[in-house]
């Protein structure tokens, strides 16, 4: 605790409605509604230093704080052909695309990166939930794929963190198509004895939980995270009856024999050290401040091999 | 009684017309109604082809729909022998919406499993309309390995709204259910041919369609949601059901340009509905011409093949 947080805030919190929320500089917990000062909210990697509430995090932040002293590489994707179907709603799904990039400054929904947890060689790809709520399109199955196979290739576990409210409908079947697509990359992680470590984080619904997602060796789950098939809302006006408390939460699902953990964000890389060293039969982590990792491995920067190939000519 | 849907209103007069004349000419007998209920008759003919000749998006989803198809049941009762239904996933309940078992197909041994909706009140609820909980993806798990140890090709026959969105079937473990089904159809050395006969409703359809060859009837469709849902996600609004099947490509003839369906297997004039023998014959033709070029694949090739067709799909748009 600091003068700001015992002093300055209270006075904050009640000076400010909701509206007149200072952007730049404070942001209120969407659970217990207390005003948290930036720089303390993403250090603690945007977990309420008050109520433990986990909010969104973006992968590249995620992984800022993942990878050791923040250094990581981008694993490319093949970008797949865009709006397949030439998909209308009320507005042009390419518009929607462009205004998704520029929101979330990513080209789409996941981001996968090589580089090294408590110098244990890892593979990992986040979804942005940020990015059209995460959904999971030709990209989102791409990158996957390009994550396994990276994966493979460099004999290191991948770790998934899922976060997505389902498929992408403006890409109809082909995002269907990707529940047996990304199948198909977990498939070439387990026959290569790798290991498969998926994080679900709020929220993990639809066809995201439907496959990859619910294919790990090991299921860990952010607290309190969303995690179901079909929605409470859609449940409900089946059912025509309320929920238990807690219905589709990580705990729950811990409860009924779904997942293997529920861990805190702030433990959690940790734990995928301990984990991934465990089950690739490496020493124990070193605990304490590690010399800094050597830079990553730029290769060799001639176009042919830094073409990122399509996942069907690898 | 047939059941009419909504667009095949006016042919429902036509023909109720017909039948009311020749009702009429059984009772009396001096009357000559025969060549006025023949005239009808061709007005309907007429009428029945132009309605089907270029079905809408959300007609097809309503004749996908409609309550005297075919069902899983009757392809099974009519195209095989000797079914033998294996029930339950040996943890928890034997689910109904999803039937299979073992039978011959032209007298080879083979697993058939199939979503099954049920053709009236009764069993219609005892099938949950063809709405299957996580028991019914893991009875399919057990069928597909039983098939893949002993070599049986497998047959799924695909017709659901969707997975069932329930409190029990969550708690259970409704996605990890749909994954393993997913999994095991894409980890198994047979044989494994499709039709979706009906609906292919999102994720509760990809784990049994997950396969080597994927037929689909003339109207059936295939989607990651159902017209209303779309609509009311993406318009706001669940009447805009006409515009979302129109953008969702959700017909067999799409799906075929996209590279998802890799046969149509035509329907009788008016649909599988208006003839049902007619109907179940050309499926049993198309699963026949589907698995016949497999038989000699080895288990391995099977494997790599459907693995690289998933991975493969989508790498062209409508305009290839
Ligand atoms: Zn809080």
């Amino acid at each position: 605790m600091n003068w700001i947080t015992n002093y300055v805030r209270p006075r904050i919190n009640s000076i400010f409605s909701r509206r007149e929320m200072p952007e730049n500089l404070w942001s209120k917990c969407d659970s217990c509604g207390t005003m948290l000062f930036h720089r303390e909210l993403s250090d603690a990697l945007n977990v309420c230093t008050n109520c433990g509430h986990h909010m969104g995090i973006s992968p590249r932040d995620r992984f800022t704080a993942l990878f050791d002293n923040g250094v990581f590489t981008e694993v490319p994707v093949p970008k797949p052909i865009e709006d397949p179907l030439k998909f209308r709603d009320q507005k042009r799904y390419p518009d929607r695309l462009r205004a998704a990039q520029k929101q979330a400054a990513e080209d789409e929904a996941m981001l996968v990166a090589e580089g090294e947890i408590g110098r244990t060689p890892i593979v990992a790809a986040a979804q942005d939930f940020g990015f059209m709520g995460g959904s999971m399109g030709m990209y989102v199955g791409n990158a996957i794929i390009a994550g396994c196979e990276r994966a493979v290739a460099t004999k290191r576990p991948f770790i998934l963190f899922s976060a997505a409210g389902g498929a992408r409908m403006q890409e109809g079947i082909l995002s269907l198509m990707q529940m047996p697509r990304t199948t198909v990359a977990v498939q070439m992680l387990r026959e290569a004895n790798l290991p498969y470590i998926v994080v679900l984080t709020h929220p993990t619904t639809g066809g995201v939980t439907a496959s990859y997602a619910m294919l790990g060796d090991v299921q860990i789950a952010e607290p309190n995270a969303l995690i179901c098939f079909a929605g409470p809302r859609v449940i409900e006006q089946t059912i025509r009856e309320t929920l238990p408390e807690g219905f589709q939460r990580a705990e729950y699902l811990l409860d009924h024999g779904m997942l293997d953990r529920v861990t805190p964000r702030g433990q959690l890389r940790d734990e995928l050290i301990s984990i991934t060293r465990m089950l690739m039969g490496l020493a124990p982590p070193v605990a304490g401040d590690l010399p800094k990792p050597a830079p990553p491995a730029v290769e060799a920067p001639t176009p042919e091999t830094e073409t990122p190939k399509a996942p069907s000519e690898t | 009684m047939m059941n009419y849907l909504d667009f095949e209103k006016p042919l429902a007069e036509i023909e109720g017309k017909a039948e009311e004349l020749r009702a009429l000419a059984r009772r009396n007998e001096e009357m000559d109604v025969e060549a006025e209920a023949a005239a009808l008759d061709q007005k309907a003919a007429e009428m029945l082809r132009e309605l089907y000749r270029n079905l809408t998006p959300w007609r097809k989803c309503q004749v996908a729909r409609h309550p005297d198809r075919p069902h899983c049941r009757d392809y099974i009762e009519a195209l095989f022998t000797e079914y033998t239904p294996l029930a339950g996933d040996r943890n928890f309940a034997d689910d109904h919406a999803v039937m299979g078992g073992l039978a011959r197909f032209h007298d080879q041994p083979v697993m058939v499993i199939g979503h099954e909706k049920g053709h009236d009140t009764k069993t219609r609820i005892e099938r949950n309309f063809g709405m299957a909980r996580p028991e019914g993806y893991r009875k399919a798990v057990r069928l597909m390995e039983i098939a893949d140890r002993f070599g049986l090709p497998v047959i799924t026959l695909v017709d659901t709204p969707g997975a069932y969105p329930g409190k029990g079937a969550e708690e259970r473990g409704q996605s990890e259910a749909i994954a393993r089904s997913t999994e095991k159809c894409l980890q198994i050395g047979v044989p494994l041919i499709s039709v979706i006969i009906g609906e292919g409703g999102s994720g509760g359809a990809v784990a049994f369609a997950t396969a080597d060859r994927l037929a689909m009837l003339e109207h059936s469709i295939y989607s990651v949601i159902s017209p209303e849902g779309c609509a009311s996600i993406l318009w706001k609004d669940a009447e805009k059901m006409r515009e979302a099947a129109e953008a969702l490509r959700l017909t067999a003839q799409d799906l075929m340009k996209l590279g998802v369906c890799d046969l149509v297997v035509a329907e009788p004039l008016g649909g599988a509905q208006r003839d049902r023998e007619a109907a179940i014959h050309d499926v049993g033709k198309a699963i026949a011409s589907m698995l016949a070029p497999l038989k000699e694949a080895s288990r391995a090739d099977l494997i790599a093949a459907r693995r690289r067709k998933y991975l493969d799909l989508g790498s062209k748009g409508l305009a290839a």
